[in-house]
């Protein structure tokens, strides 16, 4: 989240779409209620299901799953073609003035530079226009062919509202009922939040959804403002948390950019990673790359990691390919890779083409499971009749079980989806010989240590030189580890001014990432948790309910990443002149001297207005990007359909076959051919949480098997009456991929939707059961989905693919 | 559930004793606001937990609610119902079902038991479970279907509105979890102006009928809802005009001491039934409530246990 849970509170406008927090989310799903009840705000759901967030919503629409670009596409159309934008923020704080390269183009669904056979783009031509002073150029008053608002304008105006209405489904005065809510808030006085999950992000087109939103909230001005923001509210008690430590192959903690193979330069390495600003007077914070690099390398490596060794750079991996999950089990499945750690996963249940998956699995040597839990991947080699018809003799994978221990068994930190570091304590003893997984891993550690010791091997230093200083090496404890991720001081840290200035004495813990250095006399696990366990002890265990401001800041409960700061970009809640954009949400602003209000600045607290200093200071422009070439599928979001479509056809480009599906999404070889068709799967379906589960862990718990006891799979009353299904029928699901068979519900709340002429029906499929846990057993979900993800982040697509359904 | 607070008890059933009458107690209100449930059914959960209670893993009958109605073991469920008509959009109206308190409970009135049902000052309307034979009466004279008569044990369950809690100063499990503050609990006096602003609030959201449903029929309930369409209790399965039953009132005035007799006689002579010819098979899955006949229903539960607890020593 750019902001956070209760801040909630504070909007005009709810927004769910891509989600369906009432259902997932929903204890967080009280500042909802709390703004509707207190501020009046009302409650926007776009969904192809009538959801519980529906439920309790002002304004509902459908949507056709897989088609939420068209829908929001649309929605910018309306915001430009109407003049509903906060023109003041747009120009001020977005790249909307800077001209793009003349060689950027767009044409009947492909962007410049496409490459069919490697299905990518070269974007190279993508760039802005670049001034002999080395900064971007631009056009102040926006008129120049070339700007982004020119260009993003062209680009949207193929998205008329008949022609949304014509993809979605979403019929056209729910549409535009749902644009003129979204419009009010363009006001400099009104603030639109949106909420969305996994329903955007599990798509191939999942980045540019984000994206998509991201550019309307930027042209209402909500970013940065209480009330704003884009908010992603994560799936698990800790997502967040182990997202930010590098849950994503290809980064390290911090959302630092791993190296690949091609970059063995050090500091070629690092210039690549520290952007020069491409507008004058601009921060281009990441510049400050090698400090926090540095202090990752120190936190690892100790003494080990010199100056002289370029801090071990060497001893870290370059990856030479893509490592997401879906690229380990195509390996797996290729018989590439023999060994597989599976920790706090149930790959089988939790991945696409359960058929693939267990292919994969029983081509590997040996498996080793570390969950709390009983878990299907498991026992994916035992025969579970036809849940999980497998034959065991011909399977050979090793399996091990290392019991670990729960959430509430073990000491630690949540951070929850607004960034807040939460620290907790263990509420009970584990069972059995169940242990933490930082003493597992510790111990397995500790024995390949001792084996390349004794040994040797190809490569033994980044193994035998890593620094484990811990009181207890085969168990380090969290407040020791979180002290290393937060920062502490190698030698005195002096004031860059004033070098007779100490700020830190070597040994103290750090104050905050501002104290990192890149000489080696700092060490930090991960720079956006510095100072969470600062000298003054461990923030993160703070629960002071104090709201000095009642803008629900909160500033001494818990930490927020990064400083402890609420409100990401809220130098924007002020107009560039540094006054609130709405004076009864006075949330920051510039007071003279400095910038003072609910929250800790995202700012330098002394950067004057005058000095123009962009609130984006992440982005090298200073402002932020309504024009975005770092993303594999184009500048623009643009529709696609899903792998997976009903129609066969982009209507937004319907006689091109190269952009029926997003143009760049990586597909293995023979998963194109495992997509089905709509001449036999008819159906548009997809994949969704109930409120009564969390994923694949609370059939194991009784009481939430009470709750939600049976597999079932919902249908609308119009296909329903085609198919001759009645409530609570047994019905069997199928995709090119596999099949479910669960109780059937009959529904009000999906219906069928017109669609280019042609009656949609969708077919909804909760996850949440398998052949193992308390709850009756059911066929796991993720047999029927397809082995495509996004183009930028490899997410699959679970939420829209296509199915046949028939009594069974 | 035996009884925590003697001296609160304001009414007992089948019984022509005075009751205590010094102490004084605000009378307190469950207030339940639709337009804030969400139906996550934490409410069940935190029920289910705090009660020690723990029902069967049932199966999907085609509908969202789960257990699909209330049972000995559930005391509270959600009820979801679609609604959609010419004049108006689809609703998903979710109603957190349970007992409703009534200030006259026709359950106590009808309840032939000595003290199996009380109604304490503070308006708590429990069941104490020892003093009850299992009749069913109170089934019949609930003019809300809500309580449900244990297939193990043969006795009647529903919701206590966690007397035990209140009794030490803790609001009901159900109000203490529900992450929306869709359950709010406090002095009823309190809960009906809340509840009245908060029926304000929605019609100036557009629900027009907007209000508060606290029935004079039973003399008020301690369980209330703010619903969306007041005027129309049936969309989610409520009575408009809910009363106890003329019969009951019949039986709880003139004809009272007549038909304790023949309770008494009823109850002996299923006594008798059951110990010779044992439970009679209730086929109908659906008909989960044991008619008023005395006699048990279907039980897995130790025949002889269950005979040993019958309360023939009061009948």
């Amino acid at each position: 989240m750019t902001n956070h849970w209760v801040d909630i509170k504070n909007t005009d406008l709810v927004m769910i779409m891509g989600g369906n927090a009432a259902e997932a989310h929903p204890c967080g799903f009280k500042w909802v209620t709390e703004a509707m009840q207190h501020r009046k705000a009302k409650l926007v759901v776009v969904d192809p299901r009538y959801t519980r967030s529906a439920a309790v919503s002002d304004i509902y629409a459908p949507v056709r799953v897989g088609t939420d670009l068209a829908f929001l596409g649309g929605v910018i159309h309306y915001l430009l073609s109407n003049d509903r934008i906060h023109h003041a923020y747009v120009k001020a704080y977005t790249d909307a003035s800077f001209l793009v390269k003349d060689e950027y183009a767009f044409d009947n669904g492909l962007f410049s530079g496409y490459n069919e056979e490697k299905r990518n783009y070269n974007k190279a031509s993508w760039g802005y226009q670049m001034g002999a002073d080395g900064f971007v150029k631009a056009d102040p008053e926006m008129q120049d062919a070339r700007c982004v608002f020119q260009l993003m304008k062209a680009h949207y105006s193929r998205y008329t509202p008949e022609k949304v209405s014509e993809i979605t489904g979403t019929p056209k005065e729910a549409f535009l009922k749902v644009c003129e809510a979204i419009a009010a808030t363009s006001a400099q006085d009104k603030v639109m939040t949106i909420l969305y999950a996994l329903g955007w992000t599990q798509h191939s087109v999942g980045s540019q959804n984000i994206r998509a939103m991201a550019m309307i909230q930027l042209l209402l001005g909500n970013i940065g403002r209480p009330g704003g923001g884009v908010n992603a509210l994560r799936g698990h008690a800790n997502v967040q948390g182990i997202t930010d430590m590098n849950l994503v192959a290809g980064v390290l903690p911090g959302y630092l950019r791993m190296a690949s193979d091609a970059e063995q330069d050090f500091q070629k390495f690092l210039e690549s990673r520290s952007p020069k600003p491409l507008r004058p007077g601009q921060m281009s914070f990441m510049q400050n790359y090698p400090k926090f690099h540095v202090s990752l390398m120190k936190a690892w490596y100790g003494a080990a990691a010199t100056k002289e060794n370029n801090f071990a750079y060497d001893w870290l991996p370059k990856h030479n390919t893509a490592y997401d999950v879906l690229a380990m089990f195509e390996m797996m499945a290729q018989g590439k890779m023999n060994g597989f750690i599976c920790q706090g996963f149930n790959p089988l249940a939790a991945l696409p083409n359960k058929k693939k998956l267990s292919a994969g699995l029983s081509k590997l040597k040996y498996m080793v499971v570390l969950d709390p839990l009983d878990t299907e991947t498991s026992e994916f080699w035992k025969n579970f009749g036809p849940l999980n018809d497998v034959d065991p003799t011909k399977i050979q994978t090793e399996v091990f079980r290392l019991p670990t221990t729960c959430f509430a068994e073990e000491t630690g930190t949540f951070t929850n989806s607004g960034r807040v570091i939460q620290w907790k304590e263990r509420a009970v003893d584990p069972p059995g010989e169940a242990k933490p997984d930082y003493e597992i891993v510790a111990r397995l550690f500790l024995k390949l240590r001792g084996m390349y010791a004794k040994d040797g091997g190809a490569l033994p230093d980044p193994i035998l030189k890593m620094a484990w200083s811990y009181t207890n090496p085969h168990a380090p404890s969290p407040a020791e580890v979180l002290r290393e991720i937060s920062g502490r001081a190698l030698a005195d840290v002096t004031d860059p001014k004033d070098a007779t200035k100490v700020l830190a004495k070597a040994g103290e813990q750090l104050g905050g990432f501002a104290l990192l250095r890149d000489d080696g006399s700092t060490a930090c696990g991960n720079w956006i948790y510095g100072g969470c366990w600062s000298q003054a002890g461990n923030l993160t265990a703070r629960r002071g309910t104090a709201d000095p401001t009642g803008w629900g800041a909160y500033p001494e409960w818990g930490f927020a990443w990064p400083a402890n700061r609420r409100v990401l970009y809220n130098r924007a809640a002020a107009s560039p002149e540094g006054k609130p954009w709405d004076p009864s949400r006075p949330y920051l602003a510039w007071n003279g001297q400095r910038w003072a209000g609910a929250d800790i600045p995202d700012m330098r607290a002394d950067a004057a207005p005058e000095e123009g200093v962009g609130p984006f200071i992440m982005n090298p422009e200073g402002v932020a990007r309504l024009y975005a070439p770092a993303m594999n599928e184009g500048p623009f979001p643009e529709h696609y359909e899903p792998f997976e479509t009903p129609l066969g056809a982009n209507l937004m480009c319907p006689d091109n076959p190269k952009a029926v599906s997003n143009p760049a999404a990586r597909v293995y070889k023979g998963d194109m051919e495992a997509f089905g068709k709509a001449d036999k799967f008819p159906y548009a379906a997809t994949t969704y949480r109930l409120t009564e589960h969390l994923h694949f862990w609370t059939k194991h718990a009784r009481s939430n098997a009470i709750t939600q006891p049976a597999p079932f799979v919902e249908i609308g009353e119009d296909l329903a009456k085609e198919k001759g299904i009645r409530q609570g029928d047994k019905v069997k699901v199928t995709s090119q991929r596999g099949e479910v068979v669960a109780a059937c519900v009959v529904t009000k709340r999906i219906k069928g939707l017109n669609v280019a002429g042609k009656k949609v029906h969708h077919v909804g499929i909760p996850i949440h059961w398998g052949f193992k846990g308390v709850t009756q057993n059911g066929y796991l979900a993720n047999a029927l989905t397809p082995y495509v993800g996004d183009a930028n982040s490899q997410t699959p697509e679970y939420k829209a693919f296509l199915v046949n359904i028939q009594k069974a | 559930m035996a009884s925590l607070q003697s001296l609160d008890v304001v009414a007992r059933s089948a019984t022509t004793t005075p009751t205590p009458s010094v102490r004084q107690v605000p009378q307190v209100a469950k207030l339940i606001d639709e337009s804030k449930c969400i139906g996550c059914k934490a409410c069940q959960v935190a029920c289910m937990n705090w009660n020690d209670l723990r029902d069967e893993v049932g199966t999907n009958i085609g509908v969202y609610d789960n257990p699909s109605d209330l049972t000995p073991s559930s005391w509270t469920v959600m009820k979801f119902f679609e609604v959609e008509s010419k004049e108006s959009p689809l609703e998903w109206l979710i109603r957190k079902d349970g007992c409703m308190h009534c200030e006259d409970p026709g359950c106590l009135k009808a309840c032939p038991s000595p003290g199996a049902i009380v109604k304490y000052a503070n308006g708590i309307v429990d069941f104490i479970s020892e003093n009850c034979i299992g009749c069913g009466y109170c089934v019949k004279g609930c003019p809300f279907d809500v309580p449900r008569i244990s297939q193990k044990d043969n006795k009647a369950y529903k919701c206590t509105l966690c007397s035990d809690r209140v009794a030490v100063g803790l609001e009901p499990a159900c109000v203490k979890t529900c992450p929306t503050g869709a359950i709010v609990y406090g002095p009823k006096d309190d809960m009906v102006s809340y509840g009245i602003k908060r029926s304000k609030e929605l019609q100036e959201r557009g629900f027009r009928n907007a209000g508060l449903y606290n029935p004079e029929g039973v003399g008020g309930t301690h369980v209330m809802y703010v619903m969306k369409h007041a005027d129309r209790p049936a969309l989610v399965d409520l009575p408009a005009n809910p009363t106890v039953s003329p019969l009951v009132s019949l039986w709880k005035g003139a004809a009272k001491p007549l038909a304790m007799l023949g309770m008494l006689g009823a109850a002996t002579a299923a006594f008798f039934h059951y110990m010779k010819v044992g439970p009679i098979e209730d086929k109908d899955d659906e008909d989960k409530v044991v008619e008023a006949n005395g006699a048990p229903g279907p039980s897995s539960a130790p025949r002889g246990s269950s005979v040993s607890s019958a309360p023939t020593g009061r009948g």
